[in-house]
């Protein structure tokens, strides 16, 4: 077994710009991923931090195949899945999750919380559905009564445990989190990380964690990754980044944050 | 004397005892920026819609005056009240594509305003509009003004909210948390213009956020609420000196810095909010008794 879970080599995705396609003939593409080579350990949380436009949306659903890769290779556990069909990639799908930004598209409002943690495990044929979703809900530190809430019943940091118990359910190796705390107020925020941060060390997981926010990506993650126009700029221990960024666009977003003091000057 | 001034201004879900906003009480110097800081639902939104007279239709004001610039506003007809918060106030909203309409360019959704309740004349809206774009520093106002909203970027459109909110030189601008949608390069880009626009114009601000670092950067006092009450009323040095009460040194602990290395992050502790909840209870009852 491998230290790495996950292994990018010269992984790229262009998509056809179709603002600019011809009348005829195909459209020109518009480089979103410019060649990147990183890998994840297993058991860290890495975080990857750019601004909006960057690609570290796009980046992140190469890794959970949501999109295919135009070039290079996606290795997950060993195992070449840069261009794997739907059939080959679907046993592999129950080992990574991804938790969504927007809780609120993301669960059905007409189902219940019990159903939407169900869902995934009865399309795995799982055994003991019920059991799986107790034990989610228990683990995301909900009581048992959560499971008859619909999603509008709910506030927004309690959606966001929804995503998380529905994506540890399925017992993963591996979670991608696209932004999950942006939408909440620091509290709930607070909340949700330090629930992250247990679950990763409790279950043995590993996580990419997608975000825009410095401050919040330090507390929670071992190692940065800061990407820019589809490159990575800078990638470091997370200790290393914050004393001493090497790249210009790190410094540029961590000097953008205000910092809860009138005192900070903001050049 | 205050631009605005709201006098225990209390809200609730229509025909239902639940209160959205208790009480609250606050004043708007000319010129002056106040941050209204909370959790969600702690009803600081609520507050700017209300001042707008844009509350939606289940709720509705159990009580409590809006003064604005010396007048009583719900002394005033539906028609009059209406009128005179178009010509004084304006809104930024949260999110600049659900409030630019989609199918119209640019020009019209600025110069509108203008055109309909000021009655300018459509020209001078127009060399107006081209100004302000300018204004927020937009590169090439005459293309932006020709183009629709979804050939701009989220910066780009909250730009251009920025400059129809200025459009009309407006005394009043509620700022319904205009920067969470964005990122952080683009969010200090948005906070210093607005700050920028608000000194050149002498123009108060209402600033509804739920992030404290936004606060200390662009205003002059604010108000903590927890609950729809006003917990704290402070200004910013006084505040990030040492807020007075416990739920705003909570709020204060739980915003992440990233230049503290030992910063953990702590969620709002259960006992300040069950504090914070026996004030909000204690007021319910002396409201019962009254």
């Amino acid at each position: 077994m491998s230290e790495d879970l996950y292994r990018a080599e010269g992984l790229r995705l262009s998509l056809p710009d179709l603002n600019r396609k011809p009348l005829w003939g195909p459209a020109p593409r518009n480089e979103i991923l410019k060649g990147l080579d990183f890998s994840i350990r297993r058991g860290e949380i890495l975080g990857i931090v750019g601004g909006s436009g960057s690609g570290k949306s796009t980046l992140g659903r190469c890794l959970v195949r949501l999109l295919q890769p135009t070039g290079g290779r996606v290795l997950f556990d060993g195992q070449d899945i840069t261009h794997l069909d739907d059939a080959a990639l679907r046993p592999l799908r129950r080992r990574f999750q991804m938790i969504f930004q927007d809780p609120m598209s993301s669960l059905n409002p007409r189902h219940r919380v019990g159903q939407l943690i169900a869902a995934p495990l009865h399309l795995h044929g799982v055994q003991d559905v019920r059991a799986r979703v107790a034990e989610a809900l228990d683990l995301v530190g909900f009581p048992q009564e959560m499971a008859s809430r619909y999603p509008h019943e709910m506030s927004g940091g309690q959606r966001q445990r929804v995503g998380i118990a529905r994506a540890i359910a399925l017992r993963p190796d591996f979670i991608l989190a696209d932004e999950i705390v942006s939408g909440l107020d620091v509290s709930s925020q607070a909340q949700v990380l330090n629930l992250l941060e247990r679950l990763v060390k409790d279950l043995g997981l590993t996580l990419a964690f997608i975000s825009h926010d410095l401050s919040v990506i330090r507390r929670l993650c071992s190692r940065i990754m800061v990407l820019y126009q589809g490159e990575i700029v800078e990638e470091s221990e997370t200790a290393a980044l914050f004393a001493a960024p090497r790249a210009a666009y790190t410094r540029e977003l961590l000097d953008a944050i205000p910092l809860p003091d009138p005192q900070q000057v903001w050049a | 004397m205050n631009y605005l001034e709201l006098k225990g201004l209390s809200a609730r879900i229509m025909r239902q005892n639940h209160p959205l906003l208790r009480s609250v009480s606050l004043a708007l110097a000319p010129g002056e920026v106040r941050g209204l800081v909370g959790e969600s639902g702690a009803g600081k939104s609520m507050i700017g819609k209300a001042v707008l007279g844009i509350l939606p239709k289940a709720v509705e004001l159990t009580g409590g005056e809006i003064w604005l610039d010396g007048q009583d506003l719900q002394r005033l007809s539906a028609r009059d009240r209406r009128h005179r918060i178009g010509q004084s106030c304006a809104l930024i909203p949260q999110d600049p594509l659900t409030a630019l309409n989609p199918s119209r360019r640019i020009a019209p959704q600025i110069t509108d305003r203008l055109v309909d309740i000021l009655g300018w004349e459509r020209a001078r809206a127009v060399t107006r509009a081209e100004e302000l774009l300018h204004e927020v520093r937009i590169e090439d106002p005459a293309r932006v003004m020709r183009a629709y909203p979804h050939e701009l970027s989220g910066g780009m459109r909250q730009r251009i909210l920025i400059a129809s909110a200025f459009a009309a030189e407006p005394k009043l601008i509620v700022a319904d948390e205009p920067t969470t949608a964005l990122d952080v390069t683009v969010q200090k880009q948005i906070l210093k213009l607005i700050k920028d626009m608000q000194a050149r114009h002498g123009t108060a601000i209402l600033f509804v956020t739920h992030d404290l670092g936004v606060v200390s950067k662009v205003c002059n006092r604010l108000s903590v609420l927890y609950g729809g009450m006003v917990v704290e009323d402070n200004d910013i040095d006084s505040f990030f000196a040492g807020p007075r009460h416990p739920y705003s040194r909570a709020l204060l602990a739980a915003t992440p810095k990233y230049t503290d290395p030992g910063a953990s992050l702590t969620p709002v502790p259960d006992s300040v909010i069950a504090g914070v909840r026996g004030e909000i209870e204690a007021f319910d009852q002396r409201q019962a008794h009254v």
